[in-house]
């Protein structure tokens, strides 16, 4: 049953991405958008990576939707009709998609046991978290403190970000004001 | 049951898609969009309790308050129509502009 609703959802998904890259006026596309994070978080979510689903529908589905939606306050509502169609960049696109399913091949199956990535380092920390760090969940171990100089550069990157946006669209908003009353 | 709950919601979700990309006004596309996340919880939910462990409910919860956030944000985009400074640009609007104080 998970097989058949995660095959539907990819289907919905490749829907979309073809709707997305048909539709020309850019609100149904920031809509469409929309849908496509909240695709990609139910895979997420049936793939059992509910942190990551939870963030791409924070992310995707959430602040890029706004942050889109003001973009195209500050620029035009609608695509201009491309002058030429070229069948290359189609091509290039097959071919990686192509290339990259050809390297998945080789990889071990989803979720298996024996992997490489569940046989290295992670029984060690499943293990020794509980009397090194004192904290039952191993992820928030390791992100809180066996990695926590690295957490605390990613927030201040992402605080960094936050900051820069707001700035940008703030300041966008204002300009055209000021400028007219100069002319006064 | 709840697989077949499940497909129903998908069949929901693909007609609400249909609407999304023919939808001739911005507001059926908003309200399909809106209409999507409130699928998009209660089937986190349906495939929580299908795959036996319903420890995926709050989760859905979260996506019920981005879904309003995002709904309010959208919405607020069609009032003001910018994001920035809605509500002073809204005084700037109904209110003159205030004099240059003479010096």
């Amino acid at each position: 049953m998970e097989l058949v609703l995660t095959s539907l959802l990819f289907f919905a998904l490749i829907a979309t991405a073809i709707a997305i890259a048909l539709v020309r006026r850019l609100f149904a596309v920031v809509m469409l958008a929309g849908v496509f994070s909240l695709l990609a978080a139910m895979l997420f979510v049936l793939m059992d990576a509910v942190d990551v689903a939870f963030t791409e529908a924070a992310v995707g589905a959430g602040i890029s939707t706004v942050l889109m939606l003001g973009t195209i306050a500050l620029t035009a509502r609608s695509e201009k009709q491309p002058s030429s169609y070229s069948l290359v960049p189609l091509v290039i696109v097959v071919l990686t998609g192509l290339v990259l399913i050809y390297g998945t091949l080789d990889m071990p199956n989803f979720g298996a046991p024996d992997a490489p990535v569940q046989q290295h380092v992670g029984p060690d920390y499943i293990r020794k978290t509980p009397q090194d760090i004192h904290v039952p969940n191993v992820v928030t171990a390791v992100l809180a403190s066996y990695r926590g100089y690295d957490t605390l550069g990613e927030t201040t990157v992402v605080f960094t970000a936050g900051l820069g946006v707001i700035l940008l669209i703030s300041g966008l908003g204002r300009r055209p004001r000021r400028r007219k009353r100069g002319d006064d | 049951m709840f697989s077949f709950i499940s497909l129903l919601i998908f069949l929901c979700m693909a007609i609400l898609m249909v609407r999304l990309f023919a939808g001739p006004t911005l507001y059926d596309r908003v309200l399909a969009l809106n209409t999507f996340g409130s699928c998009t919880v209660l089937l986190i939910g349906t495939v929580g309790f299908l795959a036996g462990r319903p420890d995926f409910l709050d989760i859905a919860l979260l996506y019920a308050l981005i879904n309003f956030v995002g709904t309010i944000a959208v919405l607020k985009f069609f009032r003001y129509r910018r994001l920035g400074d809605a509500v002073e640009d809204a005084d700037s609007i109904m209110a003159p502009e205030p004099e240059e104080p003479a010096k």
